[in-house]
């Protein structure tokens, strides 16, 4: 059984937290992670820097550029996951980001080092299941899961193309637009979800625009998993190097929304 | 220059998926996937469609005055003392530039789409200039974004796009220069996605883009091809041109990429030198990923992009087209660089020698033609496209040379 298969068989919906790696700066990040897990967070995402998150909001944005501001490099996130790894062997680790860092060593390189730094799953924001002829079978081959996006515009005829080759879980982005903005109509993620979960035999965890202990606890109903990102990586921004424990209190917050949905 | 290339085309790239070789394909987030495959069907269709072709060419002859002349360039030649230097006049268009050839044609797919908004990047204001054009022609609300540097360098541009009815938004991310602002774009584009079109200004970002816009483009090419067979009998044995993303050289070079006799100069920006900052993607760059394609790419060994530099704002972008890219590596063109000094001495020179006030861009290709031409016959011809004016530049090229206007 895998990590993620635990993390989503607890009998409760998951919640899934989203942070930049590096940011305000490579030393910081750890304990933000730790401040996650204590806060009850079931799976975490780190969020690779890049100089261009073109799918990403203001916040998500800002903390780009603060973690490469620090100097942030792919080296450094790989050793945030392997101290994360060591410290949580329980706790799924997703490495969340663009396609130019993660495959410009080469998609094996990239796959090899998150199987050494115990990274269980990869989400690339700009490789669709068109252009994954290298990315994904490499993760496969190195027995790290591919988590791939579902969006408002993926129909029923492309779901297959998506879900195929993708494990863990599925992503599902509830809103057409870019991380931190609006949040989508509860009416309209019940329904994509119920539509996603006739296709996939992999959890469905929905963000994109979840900011709050009631809008996850919403979600939470249908829905897998809720993820949620700017909302942390905001606290994040305030708080710089003493963010963690504002971190922990809002994933606190989150989770108990979270596991109580149901 | 592969045998397979040699034995076949080189124009008939890319692939049913968008790529050109290794380069090219369609590196978007899921939300904008169905909308690219859309638009490839729409385009296959309009391609199809006579009535299309047709309004496109009435268009490109009455609103933007099509054919641009081909021009010899007398005092030039005299003065470099080599090659007969030949221009592709695509200054005299409507808006001063080629790019509202490729504005034309993606306006008119837009509207067979049923798209009611547009939106743009620009980097030196040409191509939102010609977006707001083209909207105001058709009546479409058009948002263009431009880097909050170039907003600055480019008030004239900024002035004509707020004139023709577009609104403009500044964008600060990053350096706040054309790469910031095709990122905004594609993260307004993603949250607009049903009712907004994507006037891409360059052959690039994802398939059909780079291909579309290079048939727009290749206007160019086909007029100049049959005005020089006609003027001179003979086909040009240089073709120069300035490239940014690269689309006035892909649509310069591509209806002569099969004729073997004709050899192809693309010309990037190399800024304050490559051993600088530039803007030189296929001298300083490796492929990479960025913007909906795979393509030669400025960044470090962690695979984050790198900011370019030009003294010219269209040429000031850290990738290429990936048409250009697979022409590199096959071989079929060869691509230089030249410095900003040297654009700026090229901007003078056919100022003083011919009475044309060149932009920035294409200041490049003159200044390449400046070091070529004395190093060929004087019965060679060289075709270079002045693919823009200079009247944006003026207050940028007085700062640099020291006079206050």
């Amino acid at each position: 059984m895998s990590r993620f298969d635990r993390a989503f068989a607890k009998g409760r919906p998951a919640l899934v937290t989203f942070v930049t790696g590096g940011d305000p700066m490579p030393e910081t990040t750890p304990a933000i992670l730790d401040a996650l897990v204590e806060g009850g967070a079931d799976v975490i995402e780190l969020g690779m820097p890049f100089t261009d998150p073109m799918a990403d909001g203001p916040a998500i944005q800002a903390a780009n550029l603060r973690a490469l501001g620090a100097g942030t490099t792919t080296a450094d996130v790989f050793h945030i996951a392997a101290r994360f790894r060591e410290k949580h062997p329980d706790v799924p680790l997703v490495l969340m980001g663009y396609a130019n860092p993660m495959v410009t060593r080469g998609s094996d390189w990239f796959a090899a080092e998150c199987r050494k730094a115990g990274v269980d799953g990869v989400i690339c924001v700009d490789i669709p299941p068109e252009e994954d002829a290298e990315l994904g079978p490499a993760l496969r081959a190195a027995g790290v899961s591919l988590i791939r996006l579902a969006t408002p515009t993926t129909d029923e005829a492309r779901l297959p193309a998506v879900l195929e080759g993708s494990s863990g879980f599925l992503y599902y982005v509830s809103v057409a637009g870019i991380t931190g903005m609006q949040q989508a109509a509860q009416a309209s993620i019940e329904e994509a979800v119920a539509r996603l979960k006739k296709h996939a035999t992999i959890p469905v965890a929905v963000g994109f625009g979840v900011r709050t202990p009631d809008q996850a606890a919403a979600i939470a109903k249908v829905a897998d998993g809720v993820v949620v990102g700017s909302a942390l990586v905001d606290l994040v921004g305030e708080h710089g190097t003493e963010a963690a424990g504002p971190v922990r209190d809002l994933t606190r917050a989150l989770a108990n929304a979270v596991h109580s949905a149901r | 220059m592969t045998a397979a290339q040699t034995a076949n085309s080189f124009r008939n790239q890319p692939d049913e998926r968008g790529h050109f070789g290794q380069f090219g394909g369609r590196y978007v987030a899921e939300t904008l996937m169905p909308l690219i495959l859309d638009l490839e069907r729409e385009y296959t269709r309009a391609k199809a469609d006579p009535a299309f072709q047709a309004e496109f060419d009435d268009l490109l002859e009455h609103y933007v005055g099509r054919p641009s002349p081909l021009y010899f360039a007398p005092r030039l030649t005299k003065e470099l003392n080599g090659a007969q230097v030949w221009f592709k006049r695509d200054e005299l268009n409507h808006t001063g530039a080629h790019k509202i050839n490729n504005c034309i044609g993606q306006i008119l797919l837009a509207m067979r789409m049923g798209k009611t908004r547009i939106i743009a990047e620009t980097g030196a204001g040409q191509h939102g200039v010609a977006t707001a054009t083209v909207c105001a022609r058709f009546g479409l609300p058009c948002v263009i974004f431009m880097g909050a540097t170039d907003v600055a360098r480019q008030a004239p541009n900024v002035f004509r796009m707020k004139l023709l009815g577009a609104e403009v938004r500044p964008v600060t991310a990053g350096a706040a220069t054309l790469k910031d602002a095709m990122n905004e774009a594609l993260r307004d584009w993603v949250a607009n996605v049903h009712d907004t079109f994507y006037i891409i200004g360059t052959a690039a970002g994802p398939h059909p883009y780079p291909e579309l816009v290079r048939d727009f483009q290749s206007v160019i090419g086909k007029e100049a091809r049959a005005q020089m067979l006609a003027r001179t009998g003979r086909l040009p044995d240089l073709l120069v041109a300035a490239i940014g993303g690269g689309s006035n050289a892909i649509g310069l070079f591509h209806p002569f990429l099969d004729d073997a006799s004709v050899k192809m100069l693309g010309v990037e920006a190399a800024g304050y030198g490559l051993d600088k900052d530039h803007a030189a993607s296929l001298a300083g760059g490796r492929p990479g990923i960025l913007h909906g394609n795979k393509t030669y790419l400025l960044q470090d060994d962690d695979g984050q992009i790198l900011e370019g530099h030009s003294i010219s704002a269209g040429l000031d972008y850290p990738g290429i087209g990936p048409e250009h890219a697979w022409l590199k590596e096959v071989g079929r063109v060869d691509y230089t660089s030249v410095t900003d000094d040297e654009a700026l001495d090229g901007f003078q020179l056919l100022c003083r020698t011919e009475g044309i006030i060149p932009a920035l861009e294409p200041s490049h290709a003159i200044a390449a033609v400046k070091k070529v031409a004395p190093t060929m016959g004087k019965d060679q011809i060289i075709l270079a496209n002045l693919c823009g004016r200079g009247d944006k530049d003026i207050f940028s090229v007085a700062e640099h040379l020291g006079v206050s206007l």
